[in-house]
């Protein structure tokens, strides 16, 4: 059994002005991931160290956190990548709650505002619909809402002026707007009050998707062609033009 | 001494934000009501997220013969006739609606070559029955229903913690609860309370359930007054992981077997033809979990104390389209390649069939203006629980306690709750904060080794008598545990406030298991090896003073017409 050094960002926002690093020290054992050594720490160290995790196993998208300097989940990484120091700090682009929690409610605010799923009112149900039409969609309802995403785009952490929702919310939008059963279009309301034209595609959310999204290929930059009328994306493009058949006739009988 | 806190006013509250408390939510908003949800984590990480395999609902895609009928005899036999009759009945009748309702608030299932959704096979169950996106169900199901509870006006607190339900009389008229991110204390009054606070798998050493599974709505809803039914009944899932350390326990999908995986021991010979010639690995949980159990004692195990899954022979592309998780699960955690070498499984600790006891129809309890739905509440699965049944469960149920809870909050007043009360309860909340206190998480280790080693999968009454004993002591020790810091985000606290529930939920498991002096379900004694028409009943646990007692009731007569559609008991 082997010991790692594990340095800690430590800090009450509401007592402290400034955080500071704590290191502690942690024995390792064969498969650990970081969570295992901060909450090493937490029950036999210093039960007052704050952290979140639910579901240890990369499915809640809870234990986001920067480790060495890198968003990542701390349940899924391994020390056995890291070397025998490792530094683990809070996400920075979201206030600071304590220690390694941050307050992320902002994200329910502006998932509010996307429009739900709409389903088109003329398909008969139960529903028909081919597996390679859901695939597109299947891609962004992977998403654990882990925020990782939102943590690494500087948009969102340097530039929270704009108004840019971020990545996952673009994830988000797309999802439903690739649903082949959605009557929507959410580009516009993207480019018009979700700060969509802020995005300078720098594909940096994409590279921390620990769900291998292709946020920006597959998401962002098909709804900010659809927002300029331009149909880059085939599958987007089918599916939308037989909706609007669909629509044309639907208002025909009305 | 006055202690501060804030005063919030609601119809209905809803403690718990799992599929149950979710779906329970959308119900008694949509009936017109006022809805608030509370829950322990953020919104949409709750244990719902984990779920793998899929929805059971007889729908009949693949196997046309499938219906109500056949999937309301497969509940009933295979809970080992101890189940509720009426819950399974509606369970059967409306698990179709509900999975066809979640396609239409935007879950994407799989489909059929036509088009249709497609099904997969599941333990136990006669045909292929199971809705599912991918090894992902869960999480499409807690994400399409998150969706729709934000596009309503249904108030929500996350990471808000219940720590005890108010009463006026002999009814319950709110709840009083922290908020971890802040350390403020909130006085909820409501007229109709919904526990859905799920599972207890946690006070066991080795299981698939996440952090909240500690059995907070047992321990809440008991000490309310509320009754409790089965929780001897504990589910083993037979596949858990084993290697290495730090993710044993976390769950293998019984899709694995259901897509065609197959139980090898050490010797390479494919031991569930020999426990189960016609069902093979896919016969109900409780016999697979102790075939693996057997063979691993037998010295038939694997390097780190398993059997073998093997999936391998299925070809990287089928495992990786139907199994992405458990790809990803192997690859990330263990360095195993599925598409090319064998998993090592264990059974872990999965699923608690007892709870609170409930009204079918309503999901109300026996204490007035409490209901309760989901993995906590009790009735359905009886002595063992379907894969795939629980997904359906918290769908159909969650809907029925949403609506009988708005019900009920059209007659119903709001009540003042008591300010000692109130205070009485912040001040044991704070009582934890010391210098002083013993360490939390030394007492929980102490609880989950001792129900792992003497409550497992075989019991014995001299096992069950040590746990017992040991249970006992914890109990004792229990209001000395203390942390320091102070109540802002404060998991140490939050473990002490936990201990009494996970106690409450691991006497009950271990009186009632030392009761039922038969085998029966998941419920497996080594002494009594055999089932007992005798125990054709339920157990029932009840506070009295500060003591648990325990009664044992007859299952509630099935009627007639229902009578005709299972396959009669076997002695
Ligand atoms: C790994 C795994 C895979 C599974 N796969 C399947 C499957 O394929 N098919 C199937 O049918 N079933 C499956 N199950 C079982 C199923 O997922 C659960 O039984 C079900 O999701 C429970 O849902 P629930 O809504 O009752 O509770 P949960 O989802 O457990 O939610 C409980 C909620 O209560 C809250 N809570 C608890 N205590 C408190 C408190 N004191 N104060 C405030 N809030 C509180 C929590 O924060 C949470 O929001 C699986 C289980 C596991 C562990
Ligand atoms: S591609 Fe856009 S959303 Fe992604 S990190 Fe860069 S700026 Fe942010
Ligand atoms: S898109 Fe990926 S990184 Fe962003 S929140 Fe979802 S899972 Fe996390
Ligand atoms: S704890 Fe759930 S993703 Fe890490």
């Amino acid at each position: 059994m082997g010991k790692i050094t594990l340095s800690i960002y430590r800090r009450d926002p509401a007592v402290e002005a400034e955080g500071k690093f704590v290191d502690y020290e942690v024995p390792t054992e064969d498969g650990m991931v970081v969570l295992d050594a901060v909450k090493y720490v937490e029950t036999n160290i210093d039960p007052t160290l704050s952290l979140r995790w639910n579901c240890k196993a990369g499915k809640c998208g809870s234990c986001s956190a920067e480790i060495n300097y890198k968003p990542s989940l701390m349940c899924k990484t391994r020390i056995d990548t890291l070397g025998d120091h490792i530094k683990v700090a809070p996400m920075g682009a979201f206030p600071l709650i304590k220690d390694l929690v941050t307050d992320v409610s902002a994200n329910w605010e502006m998932l509010k505002k996307i429009p739900v799923f709409t389903p088109r009112q003329d398909a008969p149900k139960p529903w028909i619909i081919a597996q390679i039409d859901i695939e597109r969609s299947k891609e962004f309802k992977k998403c654990i809402e882990c925020f990782l995403c939102q943590d690494v785009c500087h948009v969102v952490r340097e530039h929270s002026g704009t108004g840019y929702f971020g990545p996952r919310h673009i994830v988000k939008a797309a999802s439903a707007d690739m649903h082949p059963m959605d009557a929507l279009d959410r580009s516009e309301f993207l480019d018009a009050n979700a700060g969509l034209g802020f995005c300078n595609i720098t594909k940096c959310c994409t590279e921390v998707c620990p769900e291998d999204i292709h946020i920006t290929d597959n998401a962002i930059i098909p709804e900010k062609e659809r927002a300029v009328n331009a149909f880059y994306d085939p599958i987007a493009m089918i599916a939308r033009s037989r909706r609007r058949k669909k629509e044309a006739k639907n208002n025909g009988k009305q | 001494m006055a202690e501060k806190y804030i005063d919030y006013e609601t119809d209905i509250l809803i403690i718990g934000a799992g599929g149950a408390g979710l779906r329970a939510a959308i119900a008694g908003f949509d009936s017109g009501v006022r809805v608030t949800v509370v829950t322990k984590s953020l919104l949409g990480k709750a244990h719902t997220v984990m779920a793998e395999g899929g929805i059971a609902a007889s729908l009949g895609n693949l196997d046309s013969k499938d219906n109500w009928e056949v999937h309301f005899n497969d509940t009933f036999v295979e809970g080992v006739y101890i189940s509720n009759w009426r819950m399974a009945e509606l369970l059967a009748r409306e698990a179709p609606d509900r999975v066809y309702e979640l396609e239409q608030y935007g879950a994407l299932f799989d489909r059929t070559p036509e088009g249709k959704i497609s099904q997969r096979a599941f333990g136990a169950h006669t045909y292929r029955r199971l809705c599912h996106v991918g090894d992902r169900t869960g999480l499409e199901l807690i994400k399409t229903l998150e969706d729709q509870v934000l596009h309503r006006d249904i108030k929500f607190f996350d990471e808000m913690y219940i720590t005890k339900l108010l009463k006026k009389g002999d009814r319950v008229i709110g709840a009083v609860g922290i908020k971890l991110n802040s350390g403020e204390f909130y006085a909820f009054r409501a007229k109709a309370v919904i526990v859905a606070t799920g599972g207890c798998g946690k006070i066991y050493k080795v299981t698939s359930n996440s952090w909240e599974s500690t059995g907070d709505g047992l321990g809440l809803a008991f000490n309310a007054g509320a009754e409790l039914m089965d929780m001897e009944m504990i589910q083993f899932h037979p596949t858990g992981m084993v290697y290495p350390p730090g993710v044993r326990g976390l769950l293998v999908t019984e899709g694995v077997r259901g897509d065609g995986g197959i139980l090898l021991n050490s010797e390479g010979e494919r031991f569930m033809l020999r426990y189960s010639p016609k069902k093979k690995e896919l016969d109900a949980r409780d016999i697979v979990a102790r075939a693996n159990y057997a063979e691993i004692m037998a010295g038939r195990g694997t390097p780190h104390g398993g059997v073998y899954l093997d999936i391998s022979h299925k070809g990287a592309d089928y495992i990786k389209t139907k199994l992405p998780s458990m790809y990803a699960q192997f690859k990330d955690f263990a360095g195993v390649d599925i598409t090319k070498e064998k998993m090592e499984v264990a059974p872990t600790v999965h699923y608690q069939m007892g709870g609170i006891k409930v009204d079918p129809d309503t999901t109300r309890t026996n204490v007035e203006g409490l209901f309760a739905a989901g993995e906590v509440a009790s009735g359905l699965h009886g002595g063992n629980r379907l894969g795939g049944n629980s997904l359906a469960d918290i769908l159909v149920f969650g809907r029925r306690s949403g609506l009988g809870a708005a019900e009920y909050t059209k007659k119903a007043t709001l009540e003042d709750p008591s300010k000692s009360d109130i205070e009485g309860e912040i001040a044991r909340v704070k009582s934890y904060l010391r210098d002083d206190g013993r360490n939390p998480y030394e007492v929980i280790e102490e609880l989950s080794s001792n129900m792992s080693e003497n409550v497992g999968i075989i019991r014995t009454e001299t096992n069950l008598q040590k746990a017992l004993i040991k249970i006992l002591e914890l109990k004792s020790a229990a209001p000395k545990v203390g942390v320091r810091g102070d109540l802002k985000y404060n998991k140490g606290l939050l473990a002490c406030l936990e201990i009494p529930n996970m106690l409450t939920a691991a006497e009950a498991i271990v009186r009632g298991a030392i009761t039922r002096k038969e085998s029966r379900g998941a419920h497996a004694r080594s002494d009594y090896p055999k089932k007992d028409p005798n125990f054709k009943k339920n157990i029932i646990y009840k506070k009295s003073g500060d003591e648990m007692k325990l009664e044992l009731r007859p299952v509630p007569e099935m009627p007639e017409n229902l009578k005709k559609l299972v396959d009669p008991e076997e002695y």
